[in-house]
């Protein structure tokens, strides 16, 4: 069973290719991280498999999940921190789900949001405003609210960037226990220690995938340094791209 | 005495408590639009918008004289064509949509000003231009609270996803399709209440009512409920103030009404609990943590 299925996708902006013609299969319930330079097209594959950002080219089969089964944690988040709204208000938007325009908050809910906010050690933080929160504790605040969302496929974008090794070392144990309830998570990452360390499946990207499948096969440095060459700027007189020869590989 | 100079107004004349109502329902309305319009960073739009709404409602004047439905629907139309009109300029040019509203607001305001100058008299232009709260008659109330009414209840159904779209657009677009309709209804109530203020407070005032108290509020705490609580009783207290204001000086009561919440505005900046300039030059000793 796949939780998420690539045709031939290429994404872009302007027509530019960022991820040029990736096919393959996510298995549900995987763990997979994805690597690759700056400018690589990592965001922009996230973006793509939440939607945000339609495909040039090819398509994104979700596994007959609706889009809110997705959580999607941007890289960086327009977050307006300067909003009047609090810690338990704004984790508390992650029920959106359960009780989108009128759904009353009740008592469960309420319960659900304290726990979600506990999980990820912010418990008596709840009236602070979030424009009062570092970056590290911001963090926190996001991850509790994907745990609201409960949702069946969780999307990181470089979740640990720019922050301490303690509250990456407990999120990091919120993202495994994620995978141990069977949800199907993508994390963009930078830290390949990380990366060998606890993810079972690496997709190597630039721009068009460079190699995809068990972490510890993939994760070599000839990939990384063909990856690394890979990423060249955009040509703004790049002609349309004719090229069928998809290289490219299921997992 | 007092009673005479605060109270007495009101009981003795009935245009004074026609224009009390209004303003009261003005302030219930306006004021916590003008809240989100603030905490959006679209004060400047809201002032923008004013000014398109002009030869929308200029053109209902000059075909129905002063009749509040006619100029109300004109201004709808004008203040929704100008917001999209300055929207698909920003996006199919690289200006930036603060530069084209700026122009479309002007164009708009010269405009309007030349149609009512055609048919009216100065009279009838100092009257769009600053409104006559004193002048209102049950019709135009009955109006005025039918659009507070609609607005108090549109922003009811809108009021979560405007919130999360404020702090978290992408956040809201991934669960959900409603931040696209909810901004386009919010907007929709942004010309709504200026055409509402309209007739009180004239074209050029009728949004200091929505931005003024909100600014005020801002001063004195950091919750959403209770800054537009906040907001809506310094928008209805300045309107009371400015009424009576008004009514003893020779003042105008648009601009009376205005000046007042400007006032409260100075005390709020200088004495805030929020982020007041008192506050931040004495701010006390730094606490333990």
């Amino acid at each position: 069973m796949a939780a998420l299925h690539f045709h031939n996708v290429t994404l872009g902006y302007d027509r530019h290719p960022a991820v040029h013609h990736l096919s393959g299969e996510v298995a549900r319930g995987a763990l997979v991280a994805v690597i690759g330079p700056n400018g690589a097209g990592k965001s922009t594959l996230l973006r793509g498999i939440v939607g945000i950002l339609k495909p040039l080219d090819g398509s994104i089969h979700l596994g007959g999940l609706d889009s809110r089964d997705v959580a999607y944690l941007p890289q960086s988040a327009e977050i307006d921190r300067s909003f009047p709204i609090s810690v338990f208000d704004f984790v508390g938007t992650g029920l959106w789900r359960g009780t989108g325009l009128f759904g009353g908050i009740g008592k469960a809910a309420r319960e659900k949001i304290l726990r979600a906010i506990a999980s990820v050690g912010l418990n008596g933080f709840e009236n602070r405003p979030i424009g009062t929160l570092s970056g590290g504790q911001m963090q926190r605040v996001l991850f509790a609210r994907v745990v609201l969302q409960d949702a069946s496929l969780i999307v990181l974008d470089e979740p640990f960037n720019a922050i301490d090794s303690k509250t990456t070392a407990d999120l990091l144990a919120l993202v495994k226990q994620w995978h141990g309830e069977g949800r199907t998570v993508l994390a963009a990452l930078h830290d390949m220690e990380m990366v060998r360390n606890h993810f079972s499946q690496t997709l190597v990207l630039a721009r068009g995938p460079v190699a995809w499948g068990p972490t510890a096969e993939v994760l070599t440095p000839e990939n990384l340094l063909v990856a690394m060459r890979m990423c060249e700027a955009f040509d703004d007189s790049a002609a349309a791209c004719a090229a069928d020869d998809v290289s490219s590989r299921a997992a | 005495m007092l009673y005479d100079a605060l109270i007495g107004p009101f009981t003795e004349f009935e245009f004074m408590r026609r224009a009390l109502a209004a303003v009261i329902a003005l302030s219930l309305a306006g004021a916590p639009i003008g809240v989100f319009l603030m905490l959006r960073r679209m004060s400047l739009v809201g002032d923008a918008m004013a000014h398109a709404i002009l030869p929308g409602a200029a053109v209902g004047f000059l075909l129905s004289g002063l009749n509040l439905f006619a100029m109300t629907a004109g201004g709808l139309i004008a203040g929704f064509a100008v917001a999209i009109l300055a929207g698909v300029v920003a996006r199919s040019t690289g200006l930036k949509e603060d530069a084209s509203l700026a122009t479309f607001y002007l164009a708009s305001l010269a405009l309007g000003v030349t149609i009512v100058s055609i048919k009216g008299t100065n009279i009838d232009l100092l009257h769009v231009l600053f409104g006559n709260i004193l002048a209102m008659d049950d019709q135009t109330l009955l109006v005025v609270a039918f659009n507070a009414t609609v607005t108090l209840l549109v922003l009811a159904v809108i009021y979560r996803p405007l919130v999360i779209e404020s702090v978290d657009p992408l956040f809201l677009r991934t669960v959900s399709r409603a931040g696209g309709p909810a901004h386009l209804a919010f907007l929709a109530l942004v010309v709504i209440n200026l055409v509402n203020g309209f007739q009180a407070l004239g074209t050029l005032l009728a949004v200091g009512l929505m931005i003024l108290p909100a600014g005020i509020a801002r001063f004195w705490s950091r919750d959403l409920t209770a800054m537009i609580c906040i907001a809506v009783v310094a928008a209805a207290a300045s309107g009371y103030a400015g009424l009576v204001l008004s009514f003893q000086t020779r003042v105008p009561s648009g601009p009376a009404i205005i000046l007042v919440a400007t006032v409260i505005y100075i005390v709020s900046v200088l004495f805030g609990r929020v982020g007041g300039v008192v506050r931040q030059l004495f701010p006390g000793r730094h606490l333990e943590a």
